[in-house]
């Protein structure tokens, strides 16, 4: 396994002239960067990384490790970072299972846990965590946004379809916990499926005003592909995962004019966002992703309650934390009681720009939306 | 369920096992020929579709990007059986699945290190794109067909290959008795080298023909790995013959439990958890086969038995 060590901008000859200074503050970065969806985690990473950078913080250090995408590699990276680096927080994780698999064990340990992706219902319910903030989104909120968007959109019929995962029901959950049409059939593929000849035949027949899918990563590729080449005319809906800078180049022209929904954009329109695509663009030569930009708020997030806060005073720094005092790239945000996001979800829609396939914003889908879990939590 | 949609699956059966076929092929080739289980036949299939999408995007041509596909697969295949497998023939099963493991996790790495973490793009020729209608009025995309057409061809290929060539009876005898075959003058480590690369170059095609309407992506062969193993299993270790009858049966028995098992679990209960039963069970069909055939005929349909 490789451990990749980065210390930011400068950290390194500060503390060799200041003597012996140690950082104020340590985190442990632990993600998917190799083997499927490792794209996902060098995006968390990269928007990470330049958010520090941007704002010259050389009092963090960061530890980054890579779990392969799998739960037992994940709690042995997050055990080392505990036990033998002594970090303060631990952020990174890209997968609701992975997320699951290390993050009570972690806050119960006492440190803080920063989600700049996955938001399980577990940990935002009755799992909630004083330690535990997810900056990202709870798991059903851009399918809740898309049955919205389905209503406003006046689509009487669905045809619906997910992988046969938790995430995949709960998607399908949330899609239906917001849909007022009739959903005419509910179908579930294999995770990992590459090929939907099949699935693709029976939307084709089921004569639904419109498909919503959610196939997350390489799978969504295939879908999408297949489904523009089988010239079948019901419009699709996807939530965002499936139509993300990411994939959308390996995707092309099939996925033009598909409307989707996400918190975030790369055109929506705030002072804090554009800067942050240029930058990110500067830096890295490619369009960040909805998972950039989360990761960079992940950061922003941080260094807020550092400026008010130090890391030793656990209570006075979660307060500072809790406030979520920082210009999020996607505009408005602030916590919830179960420190899960209450922010906009967005309609975007696919379109080519300057010869690169990317997202751009329609309109609001929901307003200043939370999740329904956190009825269930007592924070 | 209507005779169109019907017909449409069967096509969408017939398709997936044609693909999984060019994948069975090399596999029962390799295993045949030289008794070697090879896990990184999968990251051949890999090889090619970056191949494939590298060179067609560099050129704006499919043809070449397939024409690449099976270079680069072949050229790959060649290169690993001399410097990693030509060390294996001789030691256990063990040895050779960890070390062609072992090659899917290099083969994986580098991958993601030339080519980034991303999707690469790959998309159908212009002539092949879109659906045509057939006849009965059934709408089906053109791609797919030509997936179909160049399948059987090449399964017409390898059957004249095998049973009509001196290389085909090199093959046959290489499978029926190593030592008396080099006895008898060939150069048998030529032949095993031939082999290999024949099967890499397939792996590799239908990396390229399957990755224009899937994703171009790091680990994409190991999904299909499994199923090709399935397939030889069923169809019997070594024959070609089993390789195409069983990627068919499973092609076609995956394709139709997946549509047909929902609608039937939906006559008897409640239309969600129908969906879900049926979803799940559909995924096991084609395992319940293997294990029905392997208690049946543990060779296989087309093995020769033990």
């Amino acid at each position: 396994m490789t451990v990749l060590r980065s210390l930011l901008a400068g950290t390194c000859a500060l503390a060799l002239a200041a003597g012996a200074q140690a950082s104020d503050l340590k985190v442990g970065f632990l993600s998917t960067l190799s083997g499927g969806g490792a794209g996902l985690g060098v995006d968390i990473r990269d928007g990470f990384l330049l958010a520090l950078g941007e704002a010259g913080a050389d009092d963090v250090e960061v530890v980054v490790e890579d779990t392969q995408r799998k739960p037992e590699v994940a709690v042995q990276v997050a055990d080392e970072f505990i036990q033998r680096e002594e970090v303060d927080v631990l952020t990174g994780i890209v997968f609701s299972n992975i997320a699951l698999a290390v993050v009570p064990s972690a806050v119960n340990q006492g440190k803080f846990y920063i989600s700049p992706n996955a938001g399980p219902s577990q940990l935002a319910g009755r799992g909630c965590h004083e330690n535990y903030f997810n900056v990202a989104w709870q798991n059903d909120a851009m399918h809740e946004a898309a049955g919205a968007h389905a209503n406003d959109a006046g689509y009487e019929s669905a045809f619906i379809m997910a992988p046969n995962y938790p995430a995949g029901q709960d998607g399908l959950t949330g899609f239906k916990r917001f849909y007022e049409g009739e959903v005419v059939s509910e179908v579930y593929t294999r995770l990992g499926q590459t090929d939907y000849a099949a699935e693709i035949a029976q939307i084709r027949a089921s004569d639904a005003d419109v498909a919503y899918f959610f196939l997350p990563g390489g799978m969504g590729i295939s879908f999408l592909k297949q489904y523009a080449d089988a010239g079948v005319d019901i419009p699709l809906i996807g939530p965002g995962f499936s139509f993300d800078q990411t994939i959308l180049p390996a995707v092309g022209d099939a996925a033009a004019g598909v409307r989707n929904t996400s918190e975030w954009s790369p055109d929506l329109d705030t002072a804090a966002n554009a800067a942050f695509v240029e930058s990110f663009r500067a830096a890295y030569d490619r369009t960040p992703s909805m998972y950039a930009a989360q990761g960079y708020d992940a950061a922003q997030l941080l260094l807020s309650a550092m400026e008010t806060a130090d890391v030793s005073d656990a209570d006075a720094f979660r307060e500072a934390l809790r406030a979520a005092e920082f210009e999020s790239v996607r505009g408005a945000f602030r916590f919830a009681a179960n420190q899960h996001p209450i922010q906009d979800i967005y309609v975007r829609e696919v379109v080519e720009r300057d010869g690169v396939w990317t997202n751009v914003v329609v309109g609001p889908s929901l307003q200043d939306h939370s999740d329904v879990y956190g009825a269930d939590c007592d924070l | 369920m209507t005779t169109i949609l019907f017909i449409e699956q069967v096509l969408n059966g017939l398709q997936f096992g044609v693909m999984l076929f060019l994948m069975a092929a090399g596999l029962t080739l390799v295993f045949g020929v030289m008794g070697l289980i090879n896990l990184a036949h999968g990251a051949l299939y890999m090889v090619g579709a970056f191949a494939a999408a590298s060179v067609a995007a560099a050129t704006g041509s499919f043809l070449l990007g397939l024409i690449a596909s099976l270079a680069a697969a072949a050229m790959a295949g060649a290169i690993v059986e001399i410097v990693v497998i030509r060390r294996l023939y001789r030691r256990d099963h063990l040895d050779q699945v960890l070390a062609t493991f072992a090659l899917i996790l290099i083969f994986s790495e580098g991958t993601r290190w030339l080519f980034g973490s991303f999707p690469l793009y790959l998309d159908i020729p212009e002539a092949l794109s879109g659906p045509v209608t057939l006849p009965g009025g059934i709408d089906y995309p053109l791609y797919r067909l030509f997936i179909i057409a160049v399948g059987l061809a090449v399964a017409g290929f390898l059957f004249w290959l095998i049973a009509r060539t001196r290389l085909g009876i090199r093959i046959r005898a290489g499978e029926a008795d190593r030592e008396m075959i080099a006895a008898l003058g060939v150069d048998i480590s030529k032949l095993y080298t031939l082999v290999f690369a024949l099967g890499a170059a397939l792996a590799g095609m239908a990396g390229a023909l399957v990755g224009a309407i899937q994703s171009v992506e790091v680990g994409m062969g190991e999904p299909v790995l499994i199923l090709a193993f399935v397939t030889i299993i069923i169809g019997g270790i070594g024959s070609i013959k089993g390789a195409f009858v069983g990627a068919l049966l499973v092609g076609l028995i995956d394709t139709l439990g997946r549509t047909l098992l929902p609608i039937a679990f939906g006559t008897v209960m409640e239309a969600s958890a129908a969906t879900t039963v049926g979803s799940a069970l559909a995924s096991m069909l084609i395992y319940i086969l293997m294990a029905g055939v392997l208690i049946a005929r543990p060779q296989g349909l087309f093995g020769a038995a033990a």
